[in-house]
């Protein structure tokens, strides 16, 4: 497995290694390699989704714009949405969690690494699968090329007559390949943290990054199937001439709507558990505390998995629920905000009264906290199903998704880079070029979304290619499509931290952040094995305890 | 420089972990029963909203024998599990074959109902809503049958090459879960579809 065992003999061409270690690259069971390879490709399908919405910003950049056809747009809001889900923001969580698990919990590997390097590539491959529409989508009938029916492939725009040619097989057969991929790393990530974990790590001490992801896995196996099995109906209705969802002979498009949504809801919680995860490492560590109500988070967590799952059909208040239907998934929505905001207010106990070091991965966590809050705030508004009638389907509810997924997510995952890429890449990355991305990106960021709102409640429905000038909506759309872009020369700083920091960057340590989780007690980056001896633990921060031997944790725990 | 050996007097003089094989098989099942639950949602909310014929009523009829055999099958896998934990290989590999039999007889069943619903009344996957529904939930729960003897076939040839013994008895018992899961979303699926959906 390391490579620097590799002897050359003397006369041979110089791209011999090269394509060694491409070969160690692509047969990897590695865990940390693997890991590095779902955050890379995530990377990737970031810029590509990326430019996707800047397509889509550029047209809605002002009325009656001709940029992109009607037909472009559709496609660029599918892929868009297909992409950041799927190909970004699941992959990269999971790189995370593959990388970082087996060492918080001193393991040597996952509990199965050939099942992990299969799942990455099952998913990667979902991935190509879904961007090889754009050249294979059109079929034999010459209609469409990339998938342009939305991300939730509404029945019955997902059948056969709506969707001719080959964009929606494209996109059945790349989110059940994809889906089965994340099921094998769930398995994998929940039998690596019941079954490895070092001696003396009980659950009760284990970081709160593995028990956060944990309950990850335990919701991808339960909430990624339903979209699996509703895959595989759509694809017996689209090649066997079933009728799951062709209303004409009976079959329901309700149906799919519960099918998707049942996925859909646990989904959003699937991406921002990781990332709640994050929040739980990276905050104590710049605050210079342990974290404030450990079994409280813990048991907050497990209540937003359980809660989560019986949400979903408040993303269908419009379609016409009766009122017992509608009053349930109203208070179940307005129910999941109470551990989400025992969360949040663990963390800034955690902050409180602490050192606060306002590093990189710190500021981006500051950044979520303020934004999730805000975003949690505008989804307890459309949990009222009254409020949701008016806004279902405008603007309004694309600021509030996306406030939760770039605001949340994506700046979480952005502390979690700064905080862990030294014990990645054995090099710091730059905190100017750090502090350049946090401001510009949170200046983008705000003047995009906080922006959107408006329109949306000015009635501006989302999915339109243009509309009409002198609604009030122009110079709104102005001001989001520039705060589009100031997001995306932010994103080109980070990608040229992340290039330049890789080769030009300080050398880091082992414990580059006073940190107290096992992973940074080994070399960065980590030797192949792990640890050259399994540790043994006896308390939550073992890395506080072997620094602190006259008051370790252990003695209050 | 992995210096987190500290050793605490009282931390982990024994230290007993659950084996993987067997969580992964459990996270295997709860993943798999949210698949089938959808399908059996499905079965249950498309019931006699068919605009076509035929109707469940009139053209089902109950393989009580068929679900003798798979449901067996389940207690003669446990058997042959256990006694290949107490090395009584030969017993095992009996027992082993006599499930994949069992199993066998179950599929020749389910093809024999498909093949009488096809010819005879005519009803397949693109016949109505009640086809589309019937043929999705019990093939999938036929494929299931179908992986699981390919695996239990699997073993058998190791078996019968002399090379299953007590040391496999571990991963025998997890494939043994499997096909346990297997049998329990029979009952869920001939209750649904022979019983209630009738």
């Amino acid at each position: 497995m390391s490579s620097n065992v590799i002897t050359v003999s003397v006369g041979q061409t110089d791209a011999k290694p090269w394509v060694d270690e491409l070969h160690q690259w692509l047969a990897t069971v590695d865990h940390k390699r693997l890991g590095i390879l779902y955050i890379v490709s995530a990377l990737m399908f970031l810029v590509i989704g990326g430019v996707e919405a800047l397509i889509i910003r550029i047209q809605l950049m002002h009325s009656h714009n001709n940029f992109v056809s009607p037909e472009v747009f559709n496609r660029m809001f599918t892929m868009h949405g297909t992409t950041m889900i799927f190909f970004v923001a699941m992959p990269v969580l999971f790189g995370f969690a593959n990388y970082l698990v087996p060492l918080m919990i001193g393991a040597r590997d996952m509990a199965f690494p050939r099942l992990n390097a299969f799942s990455f590539w099952l998913s990667f491959l979902g991935a190509l699968l879904l961007y090889f529409s754009f050249l294979g989508g059109s079929g034999l009938y010459g209609a469409g090329n990339a998938p342009d029916v939305g991300w939730w492939s509404y029945a019955p725009l997902g059948a056969r007559a709506f969707s001719p040619g080959h964009s929606s097989d494209y996109w059945t057969l790349s989110l059940l390949v994809s889906g089965f991929g994340s099921i094998g790393t769930a398995i994998n990530i929940i039998a690596t943290i019941l079954c490895l974990r070092c001696p003396g790590m009980k659950l009760n001490r284990m970081p709160l990054f593995a028990w956060l992801n944990l309950v990850m896995a335990g919701m991808v196996l339960i909430a990624i199937t339903p979209l699996s099995a509703a895959q595989i109906m759509l694809l017996i209705d689209r090649y066997l001439g079933g009728h799951f969802f062709d209303t004409q002979a009976g079959g329901s498009a309700v149906l799919w709507m519960h099918f998707f949504w049942i996925f859909g809801h646990p989904e959003v919680y699937v991406l921002i558990i990781p990332c709640f995860a994050f929040m739980s490492e990276i905050i104590p560590v710049f605050s210079r505390k342990p974290i404030f109500g450990y079994p409280v988070m813990v048991a907050a967590t497990v209540s937003i998995a359980f809660v989560s799952m019986s949400v979903w059909a408040h993303h269908m208040f419009t379609i016409g629920m009766n009122s017992y239907a509608n009053s349930f998934f109203t208070l179940t929505t307005m129910a999941v905000g109470v551990p989400t905001g025992i969360k949040i207010f663990n963390w800034i106990g955690t902050m409180w009264g602490g050192r606060i070091q306002f590093k990189t991965p710190m500021l981006f966590s500051i950044g979520f906290l303020f934004q999730f809050l805000i975003a949690g705030l505008t989804g307890i508004m459309m949990a009222a199903s009254p409020f949701d009638w008016q806004l279902s389907l405008s603007y309004f509810v694309v600021a509030h998704f996306h406030y939760v997924i770039v605001g949340g997510i994506l700046f979480a995952l952005f502390a979690a880079f700064y905080y862990w890429y030294p014990k990645m890449t054995g090099r710091m990355l730059s905190e100017s070029f750090g502090k350049w991305h946090f401001w510009l990106f949170l200046t983008g960021f705000h003047l995009t979304f906080d922006v959107m709102h408006v329109p949306g409640i000015l009635g501006m429905p989302r999915r339109i290619y243009t509309y009409e000038a002198g609604r009030g909506w122009d110079t709104l759309n102005f001001i989001i499509s520039i705060g589009a872009f100031i997001q995306a020369v932010a994103i080109l700083v980070f990608v040229a931290n992340l290039i330049i920091s890789y080769f030009k960057g300080v050398p880091a340590d082992n414990d580059p952040w006073d940190a107290w989780t096992l992973e940074w007690s080994i070399p960065s980056p980590p030797p192949a094995y792990n640890f050259a001896t399994i540790p043994t633990v006896a308390s939550r921060r073992p890395l506080w305890d072997h620094k602190h031997p006259e008051d370790p944790d252990s003695r209050y725990e | 420089m992995s210096g987190v050996t500290t050793s605490f007097p009282n931390a982990a003089t024994e230290w007993r972990l659950p084996s993987r094989g067997k969580v992964a098989m459990a996270g295997v099942i709860i993943a798999e029963s949210a698949i089938f639950t959808i399908f059996v949602v499905a079965y249950l909310f498309y019931l006699g909203k068919s605009i076509t014929g035929p109707t469940p009523s009139e053209v089902l009829e109950t393989p009580i024998f068929y679900t003798i055999c798979l449901l067996s099958s389940s207690l003669t896998i446990h058997l042959a599990a256990k006694s290949l934990v107490r090395d009584f290989t030969r017993l095992f590999l009996g027992l082993w074959l006599l499930t994949i039999a069992l199993g066998g007889l179950f599929l020749y069943g389910t093809a024999q109902e498909w093949h009488r619903l096809i010819y005879e009344r005519g009803l397949t996957i693109s016949t109505n809503l009640f086809g589309t529904t019937y043929y999705s939930l019990v093939g999938l729960h036929g494929f299931h049958v179908t992986a699981g003897l390919i695996m239990l076939v699997i073993v058998a040839l190791f078996g019968l090459g002399g090379r299953v013994g007590k040391k496999q008895s571990g991963r025998i018992e997890v494939l043994a879960m499997y096909w346990h899961f297997v049998d329990a979303v029979w009952v869920v699926v001939f209750t649904v579809v022979y019983v209630l959906g009738r």
